[in-house]
């Protein structure tokens, strides 16, 4: 195809200002690319005496390996680490996936966020169990390997830490910094473990048990109150992570996986279920995860995570390599269900136009979003905005704002701007 | 089959499209005394609050001598946040916020201090809780913290929070 029929194709297929184009424009353009190659592949073949040939075509390759490793020349994709307080408080530690790094839905487990609130612990497998006492009928505990003869199910669910993008919710002006920092307490895995409706009811729950209060194994033995209604209804002791066993990371052996539900909630290292009458308001359902509002009153057991979404290409820290086509790539979800529909602007929010969601649209689950995108090389803001079945959808900043303390970090869920400069360089902007 | 139950196969059913799996039941008997404390909390009205006592006085010396590292020698101005008393930078400091003085007993006895979790003693958690919430002008300096009198101390900020979860469930505030 020659440049000026590409240039054909872009005009007429425009959807919304800034050169967003129609959603099949990508794929009219690779078929006639595949037209290009064939031609080119009968012209290389009369060259090879001549062509420059690498290294390891001329060699054996490596052995095979007992555990793979991603390529020496991806070393630099890593967690961004967040210690607010270094060695003051080394087990106060958090780190961001590096989503501007990554194509797909699911996090490498490598890659998945941590917020440790003290520290990662080294747990022997042998001597972990889990308890489950209270108001049952029957206190059980239960080892690793009693677990594994139980009927597992398989999830694909995000975690999301509720002060996830805090820098965006209460910095005065916007930082300058990847999504790793900036959206990075967000990750997405394929669950495995055993529903706990099937844990709950081999302990035979009481009544008037309609709390638990999950325990980890870590130093602070982290503590939650979750209602018996969601443990119930789909809360899962995960023990596996994208097929392997749960990292040490996000709680080896076994944590509580709750889709939807705040990070912290998911309790890592799990070691009792603890079944009550009421909440124990425990820290971090005191201090810790409550927002206080624009009136000066708090919100206290908000546990659903609200509809998100950010576009991970371009963004802030890339830089653009050129005017013209482009495929402008991101990332949606809602902790009440499947993303409907995602919108996107290539004008600051003039004009919309909708993206295509890559299938399949799972609940409580990342969902790739992508739109096709000519840019002229002038100045412009991109920006996503995400919706849910529950018919939610993302708020500006500043209604965001408006609703709470300026001091409340949690729970932010605001539209996010990139400001592509004309040197094509990548801002994150407040609108 | 308990009321309970059907609860909880309809629940099943509903989210995985197959009946409530049927497990093999090889939970083993736990015992009271195998149960650590960190696996429960104190509640609110008190209920699991063990015998001791503690006043302010003791726990300022604890604290000088194992807090200061994180959370300064005012108590205001860290380096660690959030403190535990208030200051500008935090609004959601103990005596401001928490709901319940319940929370501070349970949590400095599972979780601080932070190097050593679990090394203080009830009489410690008690002293150093006293010592917080006097200093946070909430207990005067004369009254030992107890388990009667601990879950009697009115935080001033109790009955200043929407329940959400009460209010619509799982719907996203």
């Amino acid at each position: 195809m020659s440049r000026s029929k590409r240039e054909d194709v872009a005009s007429v297929a425009a959807v919304a200002g800034g050169g967003l184009l129609s959603r099949r424009v990508l794929l009219k353009t690779a078929l006639a690319g595949s037209g290009a190659t064939a031609v080119g592949l009968a012209t290389s073949s009369k060259a090879r005496p001549d062509a420059d040939i690498p290294d390891w075509v001329t060699m054996a390759g490596e052995r095979a390996r007992g555990y793979g490793l991603p390529a020496p020349a991806e070393a630099s994709v890593q967690r961004a680490i967040i210690e607010p307080w270094q060695d003051v408080a080394a087990a106060f530690s958090l780190s961001g996936t590096p989503h501007h790094r990554l194509r797909g839905t699911i996090t490498p487990s490598g890659l998945h966020f941590e917020v440790h609130h003290g520290g990662r612990p080294d747990i022997d497998p042998t001597h972990h169990r889990l308890m489950i006492h209270g108001l049952v009928e029957r206190a059980l505990k239960f080892d690793l390997d009693a677990l594994e003869r139980y009927p597992m199910t398989t999830q694909t669910h995000f975690l999301e830490c509720a002060g996830n993008s805090l820098f965006n919710a209460i910095m005065p002006e916007p930082m300058q910094a990847g999504c790793d920092m900036l959206h990075g307490l967000l990750s997405n895995s394929e669950w495995t473990g055993i529903p706990m409706a099937v844990l709950m009811d081999e302990a035979g729950v009481k009544p008037e048990g309609k709390w638990v209060v999950a325990v980890g194994s870590d130093g602070p033995a982290l503590a939650r109150s979750i209602p018996m209604e969601k443990i119930v209804a789909d809360g899962i002791l995960a023990l596996y992570q994208n097929g392997e066993r749960i990292r040490p990371e996000q709680g080896y052996p076994m944590r509580l996986l709750l889709p939807g539900f705040e990070g912290n909630m998911n309790v890592k290292w799990l070691t009792s279920l603890w079944v009550t009458d009421a909440p124990s308001y425990t820290k971090h359902e005191s201090g810790e995860y409550t927002e206080i509002l624009a009136d000066g009153s708090s919100v206290k057991f908000t546990f659903a995570l609200g509809v998100k979404s950010f576009i991970t290409h371009p963004s802030a820290t890339m830089t653009m390599s050129g005017p013209g086509l482009y495929e402008i790539s991101g990332l949606a979800w809602s902790g009440a269900g499947k993303v409907t529909r995602v919108d996107v602007s290539a004008d600051g929010g003039q004009s919309w136009a909708e993206a295509e969601l890559a299938g399949p649209v799972l609940s409580r689950a990342l969902t790739r979003f992508r739109l096709p995108w000519r840019w002229d090389g002038a100045p412009l803001v991109l920006m996503s905005r995400a919706h849910d079945e529950t018919g939610a959808t993302q708020p500006a900043r500043s209604d965001w704002k408006a609703r709470y303390d300026p001091s409340n970090f949690l729970h932010y869920n605001a539209i996010q701007p990139w400001q592509i400069t004309a040197e094509g360089a990548v801002q994150n902007v407040y609108l | 089959m308990s009321i309970f139950k059907l609860m909880t196969i309809g629940a099943v059913t509903l989210f995985y499209s197959t009946a409530l799996a049927e497990g093999p039941d090889l939970g083993q008997p736990l015992a009271a005394d195998e149960i650590p404390f960190y696996a429960t909390y104190v509640m609110p009205d008190g209920r699991g609050l063990p015998d001791g006592s503690g006043t302010a006085a003791e726990g300022a010396v604890l604290y000088a001598a194992q807090c200061t590292g994180c959370h300064g020698e005012t108590g205001t101005e860290g380096p660690v946040m959030p403190p535990v008393w208030p200051n500008e930078l935090w609004p959601k400091s103990v005596g401001k916020h928490w709901p319940y003085a319940t929370t501070i007993f349970d949590y400095i006895r599972r979780a601080m201090p932070l190097n050593a979790p679990k090394s203080l003693s009830d009489d410690e958690a008690y002293a150093l809780t006293a010592f917080i919430l006097e200093r946070n002008g909430i207990i005067d300096a004369g009254t030992a913290m107890t388990a009667t009198t601990l879950p009697e101390v009115d935080m001033p900020n109790r009955d200043n929070f929407i329940d959400v979860w009460a209010t619509q469930g799982d719907k996203p505030w």
